[in-house]
C-alpha cells in the first residue's frame, strides 16, 4: 500500500485511510490533533481571560460619559457686556491647581454677539485653552485680542482666529443665571462660524471635513438640543 | 619604535622560593588565593553543569567581527548601558516618588531633590542620562545607516531598533510629566493634543493617555505605569531580541573595507 502522502489534496478525510494506528471507524480528527487544539484553546481562554478585562479597564475612561457640571462663578454685578472678566472654574475635581482651568466672560452684548448661534445666551464665557495645542490665552485689553504665549495664536473678541496656528475659534462653556448667579456649565467648541459642536480637543478643525475626521467622543458630549432650549427658556 | 628585548626576571633568593613538593604529599590548593580560585571554578561549574550557560555565554561574547570594525560599533552597546543606568537610576528614584497630582509628585521630587543623600546626583543622572540615551540612538541609527548594516539579512533588527526608538521617545514624554511642574504639566497638554490632531483615532489616543476628555486625577499615574512598567518591559525584551540577532547574523564589516578574493578563485588574464 503506498504511504499516504501529507499533500495530497486527494486524501480521505477519515483517519483510519489514512493508515493512522489506532484510528477508529469514521474518526476524522486524530486523538492528538484534538488534544493540540483542545489545549491551545484552553490557553487562549486563559490568557484572554485576564487580558479583555485588563484593557477594558484601561481604554474604559474613552468610553464613559462624564455628567454635566455647573459652577458658580460670581454674582451678576461682577460681570459688564463691554468687556472680559476672568473667573477660575474647576474641570477634574480632586487634583488641585492641575484641574483647574479659566474663562473670560462678558454678558451678552447684542451689537457684538450677532451671530445666531448666540441668540438666546445670557452671558459669554470663552475657554482660555488655545485651539492650536491647549496652551492658556490671555485677553490683552490693549490689543483687544486673545493672545496665546506658545506659538503666537491670536483670537478676537468673540474668540474666532485672527492669526497663528489655531484651527478654529477659542471653546466656549455654556452659562445660565441662577438666583442671580453666574453659572458655567459644560464646554462645547464652535467653528469658524460660531456653530456649536460637542468639544473638541486643540488642534482638531471643525470647518469643512475636519468634523467627521475628529469625531465626538462620549466623554466630552455638548448638551442636546432640547438641553440646549430648556436652558434658553429658563433665562 | 622598535621593541626593546626585556630582561630575564632577576632570580628569587632561595629564603623565599617554596620547596618543591615531595612525591606523595598533597598537592590541593595552596594558599588563600589558590583555594578561592578552586572555589570560584566550582560554584560556575556546579551551575554550568546543570543549565550549559557557558556555550551560550561563548556564542554570545567570543564571536568573529569582521576586518576593519571600529569605535562605531560601540555605539550599540553604550545605548544598551544608558538604557541600564536609566533603569537602575530609576527603580531608586520610584521608591521616594508619589504620583499625586494635588502637590504630592512635586513636593516628592522637591524632596528627593534638596534632602536626599545622593537624590540630587541619582536624579540628575536619570534626568541627562535620558538625553544621552537619545543621542546615543540616534548615532547608532546614523552609522547603521551609512554603513549599510541595514541590508539583508539584518532587515529586521532594523525594524526591531525603529520599535525601540519609538518606544524610547514614549519614556521620554511620559516621564516628562511626573515632576509635574509648570513646564511638565504643558508639555504634556501640548504632547497629548499634538497626539490628538491624529484624524479619526487621534482624539481616543487623547482620551487614552489622559483617561479622559480633560487633564484628571489619574492622569498622573497613567503616565507614571506606563512610564516605569509598561514600556521598560517592553524595551527590554526588544534589546534581548535586538541582541539575539546581532549575535545570530554577526556585524558587518565598514564600506571601505574590500572584500578579499582568494588568490586561487581569482581571474587571470591570458
Amino acid at each position: 500500500m503506498p504511504v499516504a502522502d501529507k499533500h495530497d489534496k486527494h486524501k480521505s478525510k477519515y483517519t483510519i485511510d489514512r493508515n493512522i494506528p489506532g484510528a477508529f471507524e469514521g474518526e476524522t480528527v486524530t486523538r492528538r490533533r484534538a488534544m493540540v487544539v483542545g489545549g491551545q484553546a484552553a490557553g487562549g481562554i486563559a490568557a484572554a481571560a485576564f487580558l479583555l478585562p485588563a484593557l477594558g479597564f484601561a481604554i474604559g475612561p474613552i468610553f464613559k460619559s462624564t455628567p454635566h457640571r455647573w459652577e458658580t462663578v460670581g454674582p451678576e454685578s461682577m460681570f459688564t457686556d463691554t468687556n472680559y472678566v476672568p473667573v477660575v472654574l474647576t474641570l477634574s475635581p480632586g487634583i488641585g491647581e492641575a484641574g483647574k482651568a479659566t474663562a473670560y466672560v462678558r454678558r451678552f452684548n447684542p451689537e457684538i454677539d450677532t451671530d445666531p448661534y448666540d441668540q438666546g445666551t445670557p452671558y459669554i464665557a470663552i475657554s482660555n485653552r488655545c485651539a492650536h495645542l491647549g496652551c492658556p490665552v490671555r485677553w490683552v485689553d490693549a490689543a483687544e485680542r486673545f493672545i496665546c504665549p506658545c506659538h503666537g495664536g491670536v483670537y478676537d473678541l468673540l474668540g474666532r482666529r485672527v492669526g497663528g496656528p489655531p484651527v478654529r475659534p477659542l471653546d466656549r462653556f455654556y452659562t445660565r443665571v441662577v438666583a442671580g448667579d453666574v453659572q458655567l456649565g459644560p464646554r462645547f467648541s464652535v467653528n469658524s462660524q460660531l456653530r456649536r459642536f460637542s468639544p473638541r480637543d486643540p488642534g482638531e478643525p471643525l470647518d469643512g471635513i475636519g468634523q467627521y475626521l475628529y469625531p465626538s467622543r462620549p466623554g466630552a458630549q455638548k448638551l442636546s438640543r432640547s438641553e440646549e432650549l430648556k436652558l434658553q427658556q429658563s433665562s | 619604535m622598535p621593541k626593546l628585548p626585556k630582561l630575564p626576571a632577576p632570580p628569587m633568593p632561595p629564603a623565599m622560593t617554596p620547596p618543591p613538593p615531595r612525591p606523595g604529599e598533597d598537592t590541593g590548593p595552596k594558599g588563600p588565593v589558590e583555594g578561592a580560585k578552586h572555589a570560584g571554578i566550582t560554584v560556575v561549574d556546579w551551575v554550568d553543569e546543570r543549565t550549559s550557560l557557558s556555550g551560550g555565554a561563548r556564542w554570545l561574547m567570543f564571536r568573529k567581527v569582521p576586518k576593519g570594525t571600529n569605535w562605531f560599533y560601540t555605539l550599540g552597546s553604550a545605548t544598551m548601558f544608558a538604557f541600564l543606568s536609566q533603569a537602575v537610576t530609576g527603580v531608586f528614584l520610584a521608591m521616594y516618588y508619589r504620583p499625586d497630582p494635588s502637590g504630592g509628585a512635586y513636593e516628592s521630587i522637591r524632596y528627593v531633590t534638596n534632602d536626599v543623600f545622593l537624590g540630587q546626583f541619582v536624579r540628575g543622572m536619570h534626568k541627562w542620562g535620558s538625553s544621552v540615551m537619545v543621542i546615543l540612538i540616534f548615532l547608532h541609527m546614523g552609522r547603521t545607516f551609512f554603513f549599510g548594516a541595514y541590508k539583508y539579512p539584518r532587515e529586521l533588527n532594523w525594524v526591531i531598533g525603529v520599535v525601540l526608538l519609538i518606544l524610547t521617545m514614549t519614556m521620554s514624554f511620559t516621564g516628562y510629566l511626573l515632576p509635574f511642574d509648570q513646564r511638565a504639566y504643558w508639555a504634556t497638554i501640548v504632547g497629548v493634543n499634538i497626539n490628538g490632531t491624529g484624524p479619526l483615532l487621534g482624539p481616543y489616543l487623547s482620551d487614552f493617555l489622559r483617561g479622559g476628555s480633560e487633564f484628571g486625577a489619574t492622569t498622573l499615574s497613567r503616565f507614571y505605569a506606563i512610564h516605569m512598567l509598561l514600556v521598560p518591559g517592553l524595551i527590554a525584551a526588544l534589546i534581548g531580541a535586538h541582541l539575539y540577532l546581532v549575535a545570530k547574523l554577526g556585524t558587518t564589516a565598514p564600506p571601505w573595507v574590500k572584500a578579499e578574493t582568494r588568490s586561487e578563485l581569482r581571474e587571470t588574464e591570458v
